[in-house]
């Protein structure tokens, strides 16, 4: 049985009836075909599937579709504005933040999250702040750079 | 134009990476594509009895079902092994069939036994929870050293006492056997180098296609090594033509060892997909992955060094047993043997070393390779023996290694130097990796700093670590000597398009190690063109002539040298052709800048125009080919040596045992640098790897065979607020024996960080007079040891 | 990862899930944040008929002040909790371990009512509401109960709330004068969840502790409140003396929990270790 949805994705408004079972991250990546997010686990651990919805940092594997009816959600497709990159991308390009970049969208838009309610954090504060993904490539040394440089653009 | 070697290139890959437009094979979806979900044993060792799949496939949705003994009814054959370490009697290694899904008798919680497919993944899901299968358990068997005994559980009736093979390389063992009698001082250690997981953080996932017009398979799976897979499925598994059959690996979320193998659900997506003439995937969840990627590591081992007075290494004697897991993977009888014994000379003189080694079966997933595969284990078994050995002694852990390191050689003036253990080490200067590490860390404070915290009740350890890896795998003759059934040289093509764009076709593979950049930046640099001019094309067989994939720190080493050979090829034609144009003789031409000059005049021809006209052979050499495109194998001549220094600062907590990072040193000499923000990033990596090991990770099997930690609530992975920034330099001593110099990067932070910490943690606890907690260096072991 | 097919129904009140929740017939489970349910759906460790979606439902989202007790709505993340001034100000214990759950992502959407239904062992919230002598308040089709929160932790995830009952808001009394509160907590390297979490509350005339309430989560299958150290330092100076003697007594005759983290041996030891911890920071030392 489908449930009707009306999500509105990336400034996009899409219309859906979705399995209520349907993950959101599957939502996305499925039906959507916006398979920058990404799922690394089972077990709501690794943050790879992390997207905002109405600005917070979510895990897409730990919410269903039909939650998201009537919500915003912005995903690493998202990000960039007319080609131009957000500076959190720029600063993850810049500072080799990224390796095999499959945890990148995650950790990206967890910085995100992070840089709005922090917006000028400490190397500890972000270390805390990626709690909730993980990187095998990095040793997140450099990710961690390209946080500070993406706060230290922003708030320049 | 400035050199572009040396110099820290963004990367060109990132762009698709910071966008969400990689394309994982997951990311693919293809006409009519079905879904599929394996149905594993819960058991870790079990006949089957039967497999009911009646109500499965009367699911709504249900495409296909096929059971162990459909795929033993198809003659189809199991995954091979790619490696043949025999037994010391001369007789041949314990090799038994690994089918793609069992009929008769699972061998560990995990093995497959029926495949459902659906026409969604949520209906494969629902359905194979329909399957009923009856199992009979049997008794299992999980530990290396146990494996041998008498009444252990017989994984394999092939392999009596569980035996795959037993080895021995170096000296005669009487002759170490009295070098350590005659020892002055012997330190003996036994402990567990343990199992690893892998743990890329893409679950791998494989889809099959097959289109009955042109009788052509496609298979898309997340592999570190897509021609290889291609060989071995076509040639062992599936018996179809080679010719037939394209293996395309685009971008892989991390490979670390885990994604080299040609795994069971390749093959048997491929033959699924042929069987219903339409796509079929199959993508692991996590909890699938932590079982069935090959897992890392698993040694069981005694070591013993003896010294002489003077505190100078006379012997080394080493006794491990190597759990290989239930089946052998692609690799798995190399890594305990030519990949760790070859390595226990170390960069020390160790005039005498015997290595013994057993590999046995046991009913757990299998081992094979994981970043550094068999070194870091020969490193950890040398560098917790070096800094025990100081202890014990009472000398100094640093002054200990700097007695008894290799002198310094060059490799061309001075000659390589020969190991006990098989290998030619290509160029070192060990002291100076050493010396610059101990400089960056302060030492002599630091220990002034440990004194004063000691007598304030902290626990402050510092802990050593020098390394050397074979990388650059490797010289075809040596290893097929070795066992290897395949050659492990490299494939290029630099094919110059007419208006001078470069297109560069590598059988490397890049899962995150950034060739997109470093091999363009090595391209650019010798024609003298700009970066962007350049396209490094990998990860598909139909567009690559044949490759030997990534692994063993080898892509830049090997393929990389590969490149070189073909670039070479082109600008010796494009200097006949620019001769040709310029009206005087080859010999006359020297190329610098993107442009062919006649010595000592201004005449030039730029590489854009060179090309154009070998498209276009109007105004020609006569006799010569058109076209500007050239492929080349090279196969190296010997292995490349790595190595480097590595220190590592804990503080213990008294009250819980944690052990907190500090600080964390690295020196490595990789050989000569193309791009230095990859190879620290590289490093960056394996550090996180290796300290992740020293005290995080582990895989814990219960009696049963269950694995007690297959997911990321349980198996601790580092993560951001775990590790420290790290402080790394390096020296360049350059490989003689390839044309970049280069030695590899991928795997040094892995092997040369765990012993590190480990020492460190050994040395925060000297005032308890501990001699070894066993890995991972968990609160609760550190808290017992102080407790004890 | 994809869970089991159910039944999914968005009440558009409280009133609305207890209805639906009891035409099920306890076969259905509330979806609020949906962070311990929905993970083990995935793995199919639990697979509910039906689903009841009260994540959006705002009358359960306010923190406010009733009179001088503070009222947290069951639907709370515990981000907002964490961030709350009403909270800090009311009892620093609580938004110190709503800063510890999880991860940040957790914290953004998981739920204080969510949690507290579903009474993992080794969840956060049970101690502060133990330490906080919170009161649990739920409302099923009889009406509204007021469970205290040492008669709401049954056992390993069983409460005292009822199939039928949803929790609606946690209502903490206004601390006495002289109060103070700590959280600390010995988390999971893998999971974060909590291996021995303390929460303690004291009040305090100087430095005499005139009354504590000590409570553990993670050490052992249900939270529980320690007797036995709060007995300790009632009527006694606080200082490092006396709080290293109270703590010794932590989570004595009390079954502990074992895992491949901890032993029971050693997660004894941290909760003494802990206990000295929370106690030490409540007390400011």
């Amino acid at each position: 049985m489908g449930i009707a949805i009306r999500v509105t994705v990336n400034g996009n408004e899409h219309s859906h009836e979705v399995d209520p079972r349907t993950l959101l991250v599957y939502y996305l990546r499925e039906t959507l075909r916006l398979t920058g997010t990404h799922v690394g686990c089972d077990t709501s651990s690794c943050g790879a599937c992390v997207v905002l919805v109405d600005g917070t940092a979510v895990k897409s594997c730990t919410m269903l579709a039909v939650q998201a009816d009537g919500c915003s959600v912005t995903t690493i497709e998202g990000m960039s504005n007319n080609g131009d990159l957000h500076p959190l991308q720029e600063s993850f390009r810049d500072e080799h933040g990224l390796q095999c970049g499959f945890c990148t969208p995650g950790m990206i838009m967890s910085a995100a999250d992070l840089l709005m309610k922090n917006p000028d954090p400490s190397e500890e504060e972000i270390r805390e702040g990626l709690e909730g993904n993980l990187c095998r490539c990095t040793g997140y040394h450099n990710i961690i750079k390209s946080i500070r440089l993406a706060a230290e653009k922003l708030n320049a | 134009m400035a050199s572009l070697i040396g110099k820290s290139v963004k990367r060109v890959e990132d762009k698709r990476f910071i966008t969400g437009k990689g394309k994982y094979t997951d990311d693919i979806v293809l006409p009519r594509m079905s879904y599929a979900v394996i149905v594993r044993s819960p058991f870790a060792h079990a006949k089957i009895k039967n497999v009911d799949t009646s109500k499965a496939l009367a699911h709504p949705g249900v495409v296909a079902i096929f059971t162990g003994k459909d795929i033993a009814d198809s003659g189809i054959g199991g995954v091979p092994c790619g490696w043949q370490v025999d037994f010391k009697n001369g007789d041949t290694m314990k090799e038994p069939p690994h089918p793609l899904l069992v009929a008769d008798k699972a061998r560990y919680a995990g093995d497959g036994v029926a495949v459902v497919i659906a026409t969604d993944q949520a209906t494969a899901k629902d359905a194979a929870e329909l399957v009923v299968v009856d199992y009979d358990p049997l008794g299992v068997i999980v530990d290396a050293a146990k494996a041998v005994e008498e009444g252990a559980a017989q994984v394999h009736d092939e392999a009596p006492s569980n035996m795959c093979f037993d080895w021995e390389l170096g000296n005669p063992k009487a002759e170490v056997d009295a070098a350590i009698e005659a020892s002055h001082h012997v330190t003996t250690l036994e402990f567990v180098n343990q199992r690893l997981v892998a743990n890329a953080i893409e679950p791998r996932c494989a889809i099959g296609d097959y289109d009955p017009s042109t009788e052509k398979y496609t298979l898309y799976t997340s592999t570190q090594n897509p021609h290889l897979i291609r060989l071995l499925m076509c040639a062992f598994v599936l018996g179809i033509p080679e010719h037939k059959v394209r293996v395309v690996s685009y971008d892989v979320g991390g490979g670390f060892g885990s994604k080299i193998f040609h795994y069971a659900e390749e093959a048997l997506m491929t033959w699924c997909a042929k069987q219903l003439e339409r796509p079929v995937k199959w993508t692991a969840e996590r909890s699938e992955s932590f079982k069935t990627d090959a897992h890392g590591r698993d040694h069981v081992t005694k070591a013993e060094m003896g010294f002489d007075a003077e505190g100078n290494i006379i012997a080394l004697r080493v006794n491990t047993f190597a759990n290989l897991g239930a089946y052998l993977s692609t690799f798995a009888p190399c890594v305990p043997t030519y990949l760790h014994g070859t390595l226990l000379q170390g960069l020390y003189t160790t005039p005498k070393i015997n290595v013994d080694v057993t590999g046995v079966f046991t009913n757990t997933t299998p081992v094979d390779a994981y970043r550094g595969a068999g070194r870091p284990e020969a490193t950890y078994l040398l560098e917790r023996l070096l800094d025990t050995a100081a202890l014990e002694m009472n000398v100094d852990p640093a002054k200990l290694r700097l007695q008894n390191f290799i002198p310094p050689f060059d490799g061309v003036n001075q000659e390589g130097y020969m190991t006990q253990v098989a290998l030619q080490y290509d160029s070192g200067d060990y002291h100076t990796v050493l010396e610059k590490a101990l400089e960056m860390v302060g030492y002599e404070d630091f220990r002034k700093e440990q004194e004063a915290a000691r007598e304030e009740g902290r626990l402050l350890g510092i802990g050593f670590s020098t390394y050397i890896e074979a990388c650059g795998i490797a010289p075809s003759a040596v290893v097929g000597a070795l066992g290897a059934r395949a050659g492990l040289y490299e494939s290029s093509q630099v094919r110059i398009q007419p208006t001078g764009k470069v297109s560069v076709y590598t059988g490397s593979h890049s899962h995150g190690q950034g060739h997109e950049t470093t091999f363009a930046q090595v391209v650019a640099d010798k024609f003298g063109i700009a970066l962007e001019d350049v396209e490094i094309v990998h990860g598909d067989s139909e567009a690559v002539a044949f490759g030997m994939g990534t692994y063993g720190s080898r892509s830049l080493a090997v393929g990389g040298s590969a490149i070189v050979k073909s670039i070479e090829k082109v600008l010796e034609k494009g200097a006949k052709i620019a001769a040709h144009k310029l009206e005087a003789s080859p010999e006359d031409l020297e190329y610098a800048g993107g442009q062919w000059t006649v010595k000592g005049t201004d005449k030039s021809i730029a590489f854009g125009d060179v090309a154009l006209t070998a498209y276009v052979p109007h105004d020609y050499p006569e006799g010569l080919e058109p076209g500007l495109d050239f492929s080349s194998f090279y196969d190296p001549a010997n292995f490349t040596y790595p190595y480097g220094a590595h220190i590592a600062i804990v503080e213990i907590d008294r009250e819980t045992g944690v052990v907190t990072l500090q600080r964390f040193i690295a020196v490595d000499d990789v050989g000569n640098v193309i791009n230095p923000m990859i190879v620290d990033g590289q490093i960056h990596g394996g550090l996180a790897q290796g300290i992740g090991q020293a005290l995080y990770e582990g895989v814990i099997y219960d009696e049963s065979g269950q694995l007690a930690n297959g997911s990321y609530m349980d198996y601790t992975m580092p993560r951001a607020d775990d590790l420290p920034n790290f402080e790394i330099d390096r020296t360049v001593t350059p490989c003689p024996h390839n044309p970049l110099g280069v030695k590899g990067c991928g795997e040094a932070g892995a092997i040369g960080s765990t012993p590190a910490v480990v020492n460190a943690v050994m040395d925060a606890l000297r005032p308890f007079g501990i001699k070894h907690v066993e890995m991972p260096c968990t609160p609760e072991r550190v808290w017992n040891a102080m407790n004890s | 990862m994809i869970p089991s097919k159910f039944k999914y129904q968005k009440a558009g009140s409280v009133a609305d899930a207890i209805r639906l929740l009891s035409e099920t017939d306890g076969e259905a489970k509330l979806l609020a944040g949906g962070h311990s349910l929905l993970p083990s759906m995935k793995l199919r460790l639990s697979e509910p008929d039906a689903l009841i979606d009260i994540s959006k439902l705002e009358e359960l989202k306010s923190i406010r002040k009733d009179g001088n007790t503070l009222v947290i709505g069951a639907g709370c993340t515990h981000h907002a909790i964490a961030t709350s001034s009403l909270v800090e100000g009311h009892m620093s214990m609580i938004s110190q371990a709503g800063h510890m759950i999880g991860d940040p992502h957790v914290r953004n959407v998981g739920t204080i009512g969510g949690s507290l239904a579903h009474a993992d062992p080794a969840a956060d919230w049970p101690a502060l509401m133990l330490a906080a002598n919170a009161v649990i308040v739920v409302r099923g089709p009889g009406g509204e109960r007021q469970i205290n929160a040492g008669d709401f932790f049954k056992s390993l995830f069983f409460t005292a709330l009822n199939d039928n009952e949803i929790i609606t808001e946690i209502r903490i009394a206004a601390p006495p004068h002289g109060a103070h509160s700590a959280y600390a907590k010995f988390h999971s390297p893998a999971s974060r969840y909590a291996i021995v979490g303390c929460a303690a509350f004291l009040q305090l005339d100087g430095l005499n502790c005139l009354s504590a309430r000590i409570a553990f989560t993670g050490a052992s299958s249900t939270p529980f409140r320690d007797t036995g150290v709060e007995n300790a330092l009632v009527g006694k100076a606080i200082n490092e003396e006396s709080i290293h003697e109270a703590a010794q007594l932590a989570a004595e005759g009390v079954q502990m929990m074992t895992d491949h983290f901890a032993s029971e041996k050693y997660r004894r030891n941290l909760a003494r270790v802990y206990a000295k911890k929370a106690i030490r920071a409540a007390a400011g030392l």
